[in-house]
């Protein structure tokens, strides 16, 4: 394959980065995903739109989120200088309000008066509930019945910010086929409904719409790094589910070819068995949610449901950029199981002070692989792009803790 | 190059009534169950058929299909499985027009020139593959014309003018109008709308126009065929599979002839 002069042009006009990508929907919605095209095309390029967005991003997000250098846990792996781009300080807890906010300005532009979204975890539900009540529009949320009993905190919290919460028993009842009833919702409610899509994937535009609005991440740390040491980083690191916060990472250092750039899906119980939620190491391209990407499928062409401790990953698919730059070479993707993600967890409790979501421990996992055997004046930003309170009842239940007897504990 | 699905419309346009279409999903509750009533299919009316292929996330349709497509995947239905059935129904009827119809993953995993060469040596007339717009049809649109395998585009209310070419472009067979906005088995449509869309179809093309979605009974299918070319049943009669299961979702006995009984009084609304 050809390297070309950018990695920041696609997507082409049909969507597409290289095979990836696309608009693989019902006919319905084909009238409203170009309209949508239309929109972003014209919101992109207006300085108001953008003024509004960065006012918003400042005084209620609380942008730019700070970058941080991880002293004692640099220390600690003898390695690599590492910093945190600590995204999980955001209103919310994590990087997912970026994109939501950008989202919902387009929908206001676009006369919308109603939001809908899909939710695994819970943050991307939390998020949308947000800046709905902040621009007071109704919200439903289509959250997996699993994910519903799994997540009761998140369900509660979207309650509260007014949203109504939609338990999908169909299918598998979690994350994708939460995605599927939103879409059903979206082609039977197509005149006054936005689906606001928490992940860089979806049908042409979603992809790189999503990506624009989470480049905010990667345009600042570049700024950061470059006043803090007075040069680009040696190297980024981020999670990925379906890559939004990744690529916002990535994105502004695409065509910077020195710095390397690595991508930590989730790899579950391990990618010999199927509990394991790596589309990119463990998956085949094929064509799921409107566009075409790497995918858990078998042989088929049915979707297997994705396994991972965190519940922000287990998504079987990928957004198609990242498909590609698998496919260049751009960015290397490993994976990291969930032991090690549960590892990666204490360690930054107890070196930094700071609980990360089991998301970011994933990436965080592959830092202390690989940290230690790089020279002291490599310089390492890894993305925390979410706090991980929602996550403190299944690392109890995984480390053996009984929240139910905490009295006990403390008093022994 | 004349195809079973012309010939069908051509002959019913002498007897002067519009065409029952009927839907199943391949491999509900199982195979052999689902071949019993696909066999049974033209002789209880249908003159048109559409068969599912399953797939994990059917995003277009409602509760009743997604429901036949767990079914199907719980039994071990595969696409080559209904490719299979559909070699075994044409042993028997040479004549009525078989369209498969589902998502388009399954295809694209198989093999596109694959599929439509076994697709086309089994018996298949024409595909529906949902979430293929004209936006992408170099896919299995244009490979499906080569062969010539009818590929029935949707159109929908939200289909404006602009758009009608495009989508009416490299379609062939009929062209399949969703009466509503939403999925399988939900809403059913006004009338008055169904009538206004058609006609307005009917000046962008001289295809014979299929309507369905929201169509559940024999006066539904009498009122949609007296203003287009053809009413098409999917949910209602898959309703009927689930109805006559046990509780292990094994079929009772009589379940075949209680879903080709239902399909018989449907079709009496063309009749």
């Amino acid at each position: 394959m050809s390297t070309p002069n950018s990695f920041k042009t696609g997507p082409d006009e049909r969507g597409l980065f290289g095979i990836f990508g696309g608009r693989f929907v019902a006919e319905t919605l084909m009238p409203l995903i170009l309209d949508l095209e239309r929109e972003w095309g014209a919101a992109k390029p207006d300085p108001a739109f953008w003024e509004e967005f960065n006012m918003l991003a400042r005084d209620y997000v609380g942008r730019p989120s700070p970058l941080y250098l991880a002293e004692r846990l640099t220390e600690e792996l003898g390695g690599a200088k590492i910093y945190f781009k600590r995204d999980e300080l955001n209103h919310t807890g994590a990087h997912k309000i970026n994109n939501c906010l950008g989202q919902i300005l387009l929908a206001r532009r676009m006369g919308k008066t109603r939001i809908i979204a899909e939710t695994g975890a819970g943050q991307h539900g939390v998020a949308t509930a947000t800046v709905c009540a902040l621009f007071g529009l109704p919200c439903t949320v289509y959250m997996g019945a699993t994910d519903v009993e799994r997540q009761a905190p998140n369900v509660f919290r979207m309650r509260l910010l007014g949203a109504e919460i939609v338990p999908v028993t169909s299918g598998s009842g979690t994350l994708k086929d939460a995605m599927n009833e939103a879409l059903r919702d979206w082609v039977t409610n197509v005149e006054d409904t936005f689906y606001i899509i928490g992940t860089a994937a979806g049908p042409h535009p979603y992809p790189a719409m999503v990506r624009d609005f989470q480049s905010v991440i990667g345009t600042e740390a570049k700024e950061q790094i470059m006043e803090r040491e007075g040069r680009l980083p040696d190297s980024l690191v981020a999670c990925i589910g379906g890559g939004s916060n990744a690529l916002g990472l990535f994105h502004p250092f695409l065509d910077d070819t020195d710095v390397r750039i690595i991508g930590v899906e989730a790899g579950g119980l391990g990618l010999d068995g199927e509990d394991h939620a790596a589309s990119l190491t463990g998956g085949l391209p094929g064509v799921l949610h409107g566009n075409r990407t790497y995918l858990l499928q078998d042989p088929d062409g049915q979707i297997i449901e994705g396994h991972s401790i965190s519940a922000g990953l287990d998504y079987p698919g990928i957004g198609p950029e990242h498909s590609w730059l698998r496919d260049i070479g751009r960015v290397e993707y490993v994976y990291a199981k969930d032991d090690e993600a549960l590892e990666a967890f204490q360690l930054c409790c107890r070196t930094e002070g700071i609980i990360p979501a089991l998301e970011p421990a994933h990436a965080l996992a592959h830092v202390a692989k690989i940290a230690p055997e790089l020279p002291k004046d490599h310089i390492m930003i890894m993305n925390m792009c979410g706090r991980g309170d929602k996550d403190i009842f299944t690392v109890a239940k995984h480390l053996g803790f009984d929240m139910s007897d905490v009295m006990g504990e403390t008093t022994q | 190059m004349t195809t079973r699905i012309d010939n069908k419309f051509a002959q019913l346009k002498t007897e002067g009534r519009a065409a029952f279409v009927s839907y199943i999903m391949s491999g509900d509750p199982d195979m052999d169950t689902s071949l019993a009533i696909l066999k049974g299919l033209p002789s209880a009316g249908a003159d048109i058929i559409e068969l599912g292929m399953c797939f994990t996330d059917p995003m277009a349709d409602g509760v009743a299909i997604q429901l036949a497509a767990q079914r199907a995947l719980k039994s071990g239905q595969t696409l080559p499985k209904t490719l299979e059935m559909v070699q075994e129904f044409r042993k028997d009827d040479a004549d009525t027009p078989l369209i498969l119809m589902g998502y388009y993953n399954p295809i694209y995993i198989f093999g596109v020139d694959r599929f439509l060469a076994a697709a086309k040596a089994a018996g298949v007339d024409g595909l529906i593959v949902v979430d293929l717009p004209p936006e992408e049809d170099d896919e299995l649109c244009i490979p499906a014309n080569k062969v010539g395998m009818n590929f029935i585009r949707l159109a929908t209310p939200t289909t404006d003018e602009a758009r009608l070419p495009a989508v009416l472009s490299n379609t062939s067979g009929f062209v399949y109008y969703v009466s509503i906005t939403g999925i399988t088995g939900a809403a059913s449509a006004n009338q008055k709308n169904v009538e206004d869309a058609v006609a307005r179809l009917k000046r962008f093309t001289d295809l014979p126009i299929a309507v369905g979605f929201g169509i559940n009974t024999p006066e539904q299918v009498r009122d949609i065929g007296s203003v287009a070319d053809a009413s098409v049943v999917g949910s209602a009669i898959v309703r009927q599979i689930e109805n006559n299961l046990d509780e292990a979702g094994r079929p009772k006995p009589g379940l075949v002839d209680a879903v080709l009984n239902f399909t018989k009084t449907l079709s009496q609304g063309v009749r």
